[in-house]
């Protein structure tokens, strides 16, 4: 009960507090401009460039604390060593010779190769296919449905899709399994296979990510000029020639925009992972890798900080194309 | 190098008609205007023919060929569409090329046909750059090449000058009449709302109104002999005027007694059976002239519009209006007087009109025989 009335108080004190910013501060400043009187002019082209400001300065600051400072932070600690003494780039240099650092930086590469390619892949030929049929609402909703649930989540429902019992555990439970054995097969403890155990997590993302390829692309495939894809049927185009001459060129900047954020999100990759293997049988990516020096055992911020410095370094480029293609689009 | 036959054709959606019956024979070489009001289906007709649109009922054949079930591409058209329908992400030269390259005809017949039209359109400084470096124009011309380079049967136009402003509109009417003049043997169809350029570009207009056509002539016969108020309202600017009477006298020529009080003495023959009948008189307001002595119309000029060329003039009258015609003005009659005619403002004036140009409609329909 009184936590609940305090986090009432909180909400209510927050949100009079805003209110009361942006009323008080605006008074103030039209206070001191007035908008009449000798300087009237002057006054009001200064207050009108100064308001903007106003209005977003608390938005900015909040952004600075929360952002900014960690990116500052991080770098810094990145320099230091577990008991908080400066070693240089020490955490680097061991980095460049970690067994483990070199298996997750591959299997992000792994990531990095296959799951944007793949979700979007996917996305566009489900967004064409569902494009002009009446049920293709419907078909959309399912599968954009994986979206809505946790990565956690995902890995929990995939975790019995990969389920192994052993000899004398009884009977297979795993979908795979199932399907394996149907066929003749013998089961297999899927996720403890070496390599071929990557592509297994890689799917679960895949399958999460292409429902919002889907979504998007779809957007942009309805936003063609119908007539252009009249004129090239007229011009004697296939279905086929026409997805692919007329269709995929217009869009080509939206695929650029959902490819490479799908990449940001693959860099990032963390949670499956975790939930899956955490970073067992050769599956470790970046993510986890910190997280573990970071939080597991003894923890070692400046070796976690650096592999954050690092993850950070390979998404920022990739992250300026995205924002430089979602520009261009808007345009 | 084609001509078309159209018999019974039919659009409909479930039990929504939307075209309904439509017989016309095209000939080869012709260039056919097709116009009507908003929503009177020439699109839709203009579509079925491209196959873009289903036929539901009746035959579309071209050069006696039953075309209702073969795939657009292969029927021998092309079409001009209204937004251009350019494929953004292609310079102009492939927009151009696109149909000839799916057909996988070689490198060198493709460049001579792009070259070819290119030159006739004078695009030949553009063909590198992509549709969104060009204006609206320019966009249009290289709309008409592509159909051009394919060297089609038939070339459908769907409203191609719409999205132009006004003086490029008059500068591509006047292109595309250039175009129709040096491909003699292609077979046009048209499609507009526009009736100037119905009237300067056609051969024959096909004036669709109520789900069906309304008259097919020269576009001289439809302004001087239209067969229904629909269509003597359609052509002519402003609308032609009706004004409601009554027969008071039948032979060779015909007297109509106007309900406002005037007399009218046309020349279109009746017989006895017509006398009293009650009739629409229908006058273009170019028509009118001033009267010395016995007049038509009297009346008081309210509003007198001064365009420099021609004065408008508008009279408070009683007027009837024809099924589906929406420019018609229903209160007042309107004089289109060649001139200045400033004083005439407030005045009571007489107007009179050759009695040949006069028309009777009864029920709609036009005594004329």
């Amino acid at each position: 009960m009184q936590q609940a009335l305090f986090a009432l108080s909180t909400i209510i004190i927050g949100v009079f507090g805003c209110v009361a910013y942006f009323y008080f501060s605006n008074l103030l400043l039209d206070r001191m401009c007035p908008a009449k009187g000798p300087n009237a002019g002057r006054n009001i082209n200064r207050a009108n460039a100064i308001r903007p400001w106003l209005f977003v300065f608390p938005a900015l600051a909040i952004l600075s604390i929360y952002l900014l400072y960690p990116v500052f932070s991080t770098a810094y600690l990145s320099l230091h060593d577990s008991g908080g003494d400066f070693i240089g780039v020490g955490n680097y240099t061991w980095l460049a010779q970690d067994e483990k650092f070199r298996e997750s930086l591959v299997n992000n590469l792994m990531w990095l190769l296959v799951v944007p390619a793949a979700s979007t892949f996917f996305g566009l030929v489900a967004a064409g296919l569902t494009d002009r049929i009446k049920w293709g609402q419907l078909a959309q909703s399912l599968v954009f449905m994986p979206m809505a649930i946790s990565f956690v989540g995902a890995a929990v429902i995939w975790k019995f899709i990969y389920d192994y019992r052993g000899d004398n555990q009884g009977e297979q439970i795993g979908l795979l399994n199932a399907l394996v054995q149907a066929f003749g097969g013998d089961p297999q403890a899927w996720i403890t296979l070496p390599f071929w155990n990557n592509f297994f997590l890689m799917a679960i993302l895949i399958w999460i990510q292409t429902g919002f390829a889907m979504v998007i692309l779809s957007a942009a495939l309805k936003g063609i000029s119908e007539e252009t894809i009249e004129a090239a049927y007229l011009d004697g185009a296939s279905p086929l020639q026409v997805f692919f001459k007329i269709k995929i060129p217009q869009i080509w900047g939206t695929i650029a925009v959902v490819w490479t954020t799908i990449t940001v999100t693959v860099l990032k990759v963390f949670d499956i992972v975790f939930a899956m293997t955490n970073g067992q049988w050769g599956t470790q990516v970046l993510a986890n890798l910190m997280y573990d020096w970071m939080f597991r055992g003894s923890p070692d911020f400046g070796r976690g900080s650096a592999i954050v410095v690092v993850i950070m370094l390979l998404v920022t480029p990739v992250m300026v194309w995205n924002i430089y293609n979602a520009h261009k689009e808007s345009r | 190098m084609a001509h078309l036959t159209l018999s019974g054709l039919t659009r409909s959606f479930g039990s929504e008609v939307i075209l309904n019956d439509i017989d016309l024979d095209i000939q080869t070489g012709e260039l056919i205007v097709f116009v009507g009001p908003s929503g009177c289906g020439k699109s839709t007709l203009l579509r079925m023919i491209a196959g873009l649109e289903k036929i539901t009922d009746g035959t579309l054949e071209i050069d006696g060929q039953v075309m209702n079930d073969i795939p657009p591409s292969q029927r021998g058209i092309a079409m001009v569409f209204q937004s251009y329908a350019l494929y953004p992400h292609m310079t102009v030269r492939d927009n151009m090329a696109f149909a000839l390259n799916i057909a996988k005809k070689p490198k060198a017949e493709i460049d001579a046909a792009v070259d070819r039209a290119a030159k006739a359109l004078q695009l030949e400084p553009y063909l590198d750059r992509l549709p969104n470096a060009l204006s609206g124009g320019q966009r249009q011309r290289v709309a008409i090449g592509r159909a051009i380079v394919r060297n089609p049967k038939v070339y459908l136009f769907d409203e191609p000058l719409s999205n132009l402003d006004a003086a490029l509109r008059v500068a591509t009417r006047i292109e595309i009449a250039q175009l129709k003049e040096a491909m003699p043997e292609s077979t046009m169809i048209y499609v507009t709302h526009d009736q100037i350029e119905a009237m300067t570009l056609a051969d024959r207009i096909v004036v669709l109104a109520n789900k069906g056509i309304a008259q097919v002539g020269s576009p001289l016969e439809l302004y001087e002999r239209p067969r229904t108020e629909f269509v003597a309202q359609f052509i002519g600017s402003p609308a032609m005027n009706l004004l409601p009477g009554k027969i008071t006298a039948t032979g060779p020529k015909t007297e109509v007694t106007l309900d406002a009080g005037g007399v009218a003495v046309t020349e279109i023959a009746t017989t006895d059976t017509d006398m009293g009948r009650a009739v629409n008189l229908g006058i273009r307001p170019e028509d009118f002239v001033i009267a010395d002595g016995d007049a038509i119309f009297e009346g008081e000029v309210e509003i007198l519009e001064a365009l420099g060329e021609v004065s408008l003039l508008y009279l408070p009258a009683n007027m009837s209006v024809g099924e589906g015609a929406v420019s018609a003005n229903q209160t007042h009659l309107i004089a289109k007087l060649p001139g200045i005619h400033d004083g005439l403002k407030g005045q009571s004036v007489c107007l009179t009109a050759d009695p040949a140009k006069l028309q009777i409609f009864a029920d709609g329909i036009t005594m004329r025989r």
